[in-house]
C-alpha cells in the first residue's frame, strides 16, 4: 500500500508512541509570535526551564498588532523580543523587518518540503503548500516544542481534493478555497490533512497555494499540503542552491514526499470549478458562501486587503489593476496592509502602493492588527466589512461587526462600487 | 488532577468559535486569570448571558465542533478561570480538544445520540455532574433524577490529565 504526503513526513519524524494512535514527532522548525508566545516564555521562565531546543530552528517575529497600541500590546512584543535576544535567536523579526508570520517566514525560506512545522497559530496549516506538514497549536503544545523540538499529534489522515477544470476571470485562490469549504463545511476536514491536487493547483503560483491551504483549518482540517514540483523549487531556489547542483536535483529530492498513485486516502473529492463564480461570504461561518452576484449591493463600511490570506503580492497586484486610475466610494474606507516589509517594498517599487493611495485607500505597515479586530482597522458595532481575511466570525473584526470574506479582486472591485459587487475581471456578470 | 464535578451549563449550539469562547481583543492578557470576566462575551445564543449563566458552574454540555477557530488557549484558560475544566460535547475542533487536556484539563465526546438525550432530559433543570475519572463515568444528577453515562478517552488523554499537562508530560520523557 502507497502512503500520501502527509503520511510520508509524519513517518520519517517519529520518536514516540505514547499509546493509541498517538505519536511524538521531532519538528524542524518552531515558529513563534508575541500573542502566543509570551505567556509559554512566562511559563517556562517560571519553571526555571528557560530554553529553546535550537536556536537555529526556532523562529519569530511581532506581527499581531504592530507597532504596539498600548501598554499590554508593548509588554506582549518585549517578552518576545528580550527572549529572542537572550537565547540569540538570530531569524527574530522585529518592527521595520516584520511581516504576517505565514507570510514572512516562507518569503524568508524557513519552510521546506518534507518538514515537520508548528506554531502557536491556527493558519499554520498555510506551510503546506510548500509539501511541509505543518499544524497550528496551542500555547502548551508551542511551550514543549521550545523546549523539547517534539509534538504529540494524531496519525495523519488525508482527504484529497482534486481541483479540476478551467478557471474562470476573475476567479481566484481564494474563490476556489471558499468554495471547498462550503462543500465540506467547517467541519468537514477535522483532524485529517486536506492534500489539494489536481491540474488547477498544478498550474497555481506559491501565493495562491498559499492562499489555498491557509484557510484548510477552516474547514478543520489540521493541515493543507500541496506536492511540492517545479514551481516550490523556483521559488526556493535562492535559498537552496547551495545544497543542490541544479533545480531538478532539488525537484527530485524533495518528491520523494509526493503521494504515490496507491496511497490510500479517507476521502476523494473531485472538484470541477469551470463554472464556479466568484464568491462571498454571508453568515458568521466560512462556510455559509454565495455568489457575488446574489450578494451585489449589500452596503459596505470598510473594504480591507491584506492578512496571511491575501496580502501578498500577487493579491496586490490584481486588486491594483482594478483600482488603477479608480477612486473608492465616498461611502466607505479602503485600508491595505502588504503582508511583509519586502511585498511593501515590491508594491512601492511596482507602483501599485500610489495606485492604493490615488484610489483614496489607507495604506498601513504589515501587520495582522485588522483580521481579528486588535488593531489598524477594527469595525465599529453594526458595521460591515468586505475582507480578504480568512474568518467572519461573529465580532471577529470589532464587537458587533459583519465581515464579509472575499477575493482581494472582488474587495477592490466593491470598494470602487461602495457595496459587494463582482470586479470587472469576471467575464460572467 | 483537576476538579471535573459540579454544577453544569448547557450552551444549545454547534460550531462554538473561539472568537465566541474569548474574543481577540482580550489575547493581550498577560495572565490567565485576568481572562475571567471575558469569557462567551460576544457568545452568539439566544437567551444566554454570560454575566449570569457562568457564575458557580464547573462543567459545559454542548453540541459538535466545539472550539472551532483559532489556536487561542486562552480559550480553555478562560474556561479554567471560571472554574470550568470539563466540556462536553459531541464533537471537538482538533486544536481546541489537544489544548484542554495540555492543560491537564478534560474535553469529553460523547455520540450526538446521548448528548440529544441529555439535553432533552436535563438542559432545562439545574444539574450537577460527578466525574468519577478511574471508571469512567458521568453521573448527571438532577433534583434526585440520576444517570449514569460512560465515557471514553485515550490512554495518552488519560495520561495529561494525571501527569497535570504535557509540559509535566513531556519534560519527564523527551
Amino acid at each position: 500500500m502507497g502512503k500520501t504526503i502527509a503520511e510520508k513526513i509524519f513517518e520519517s519524524h517519529i520518536v514516540d508512541n505514547p499509546c493509541d494512535n498517538i505519536y511524538v514527532i521531532r519538528l524542524d522548525a518552531v515558529f513563534c509570535h508575541e500573542i502566543t508566545t509570551p505567556i509559554a516564555i512566562n511559563d517556562l521562565v517560571g519553571r526555571g526551564k528557560d530554553r529553546v531546543f535550537d536556536t537555529s530552528k526556532v523562529k519569530a517575529v511581532i506581527d499581531h498588532v504592530t507597532p504596539a497600541k498600548d501598554s499590554k500590546t508593548a509588554t506582549q512584543g518585549k517578552t518576545l523580543r528580550d527572549w529572542a535576544r537572550r537565547h540569540n535567536i538570530k531569524d527574530f523579526f522585529d518592527i521595520g523587518r516584520n511581516g504576517v508570520c505565514h507570510a514572512i517566514f516562507p518569503e524568508k525560506g524557513f519552510v521546506r518540503p518534507g518538514f515537520t512545522i508548528i506554531m502557536g497559530d491556527s493558519h499554520t496549516c498555510t506551510y503546506g503548500a510548500f509539501g511541509a506538514f505543518a499544524a497550528g497549536v496551542g500555547t502548551t503544545d508551542l511551550e514543549v516544542g521550545i523546549l523539547k523540538g517534539v509534538c504529540a499529534l494524531r496519525f495523519p489522515e488525508t482527504i484529497k481534493i482534486n481541483v479540476t477544470g478551467k478557471i474562470p476571470g476573475g476567479v481566484f485562490a481564494k474563490d476556489i478555497i471558499l468554495s471547498v469549504i462550503g462543500l465540506i463545511g467547517v467541519n468537514g476536514a477535522t483532524n485529517t490533512v486536506i492534500e489539494f491536487a489536481g491540474p488547477v493547483v498544478s498550474t497555481m503560483s506559491m501565493d495562491a497555494r498559499m492562499t489555498i491551504c491557509n484557510m484548510a483549518i477552516e474547514a478543520g482540517a489540521t493541515c493543507g499540503i500541496c506536492a511540492p514540483d517545479m514551481t516550490t523549487v523556483e521559488y526556493l531556489w535562492e535559498f537552496i542552491r547551495d545544497e543542490y547542483k541544479t533545480k531538478d536535483k532539488a525537484l527530485e529530492a524533495f518528491q520523494k514526499f509526493c503521494s504515490d498513485p496507491d496511497a490510500s486516502y479517507a476521502d476523494i473529492i473531485e472538484h470541477d470549478i469551470s463554472s464556479l463564480e466568484p464568491v462571498a461570504t454571508f453568515g458568521y461561518r466560512p462556510d455559509n458562501i454565495k455568489p457575488v452576484k446574489d450578494m451585489e449591493g449589500t452596503k459596505i463600511d470598510q473594504v480591507y486587503i491584506g492578512s496571511c490570506t491575501n496580502g501578498r503580492i500577487d493579491d496586490l497586484r490584481v486588486a491594483a489593476e482594478i483600482l488603477k486610475g479608480n477612486k473608492i466610494s465616498d461611502s466607505l474606507r479602503g485600508v491595505v496592509s502588504p503582508a511583509t516589509s519586502k511585498i511593501y517594498r515590491q508594491a512601492l517599487d511596482e507602483g501599485l502602493i500610489a495606485i492604493f493611495l490615488e484610489a483614496g485607500f489607507c495604506v498601513t505597515n504589515p501587520t495582522c492588527g485588522a483580521c481579528l479586530g486588535m488593531s489598524n482597522g477594527v469595525l465599529a458595532e453594526g458595521e460591515a466589512c468586505a475582507s480578504t481575511t480568512n474568518r467572519n466570525f461573529i465580532g471577529r473584526m470589532g464587537k458587533g461587526g459583519m465581515v464579509h470574506l472575499m477575493s482581494p479582486a472582488t474587495a477592490a472591485a466593491t470598494a470602487m462600487a461602495g457595496h459587494i459587487t463582482n470586479s470587472k475581471l469576471f467575464n460572467g456578470r | 488532577m483537576k476538579n471535573f464535578s459540579g454544577k453544569t451549563l448547557f450552551l444549545d449550539r454547534a460550531d462554538i468559535n473561539t472568537d465566541e469562547i474569548i474574543p481577540a481583543r482580550y489575547l493581550t492578557e498577560n495572565t490567565r486569570q485576568a481572562l475571567n470576566p471575558y469569557l462567551f462575551e460576544d457568545m452568539s445564543l439566544e437567551g444566554f448571558n454570560n454575566k449570569k449563566d457562568i457564575n458557580g458552574k464547573s462543567i459545559i454540555i454542548t453540541r459538535e465542533n466545539f472550539g472551532c477557530g483559532s489556536s487561542r488557549e486562552h480559550a480553555p484558560w478562560a474556561l479554567e478561570a471560571n472554574g470550568i475544566n470539563l466540556v462536553i460535547a459531541s464533537s471537538f475542533a482538533r486544536i481546541f480538544k489537544r489544548n484542554m487536556f495540555n492543560c491537564g484539563m478534560m474535553a469529553v465526546e460523547l455520540s450526538p445520540e446521548i448528548i440529544n438525550r441529555i439535553f432533552s432530559v436535563f438542559s432545562n433543570r439545574e444539574t450537577e455532574i460527578e466525574t468519577l475519572f478511574d471508571k469512567s463515568t458521568l453521573i448527571l444528577n438532577a433534583g434526585g433524577m440520576k444517570e449514569s453515562v460512560e465515557f471514553e478517552i485515550s490512554g495518552f488523554d488519560r495520561a495529561l490529565v494525571t501527569a497535570g499537562g504535557w509540559v509535566e508530560y513531556a519534560d519527564s520523557r523527551y
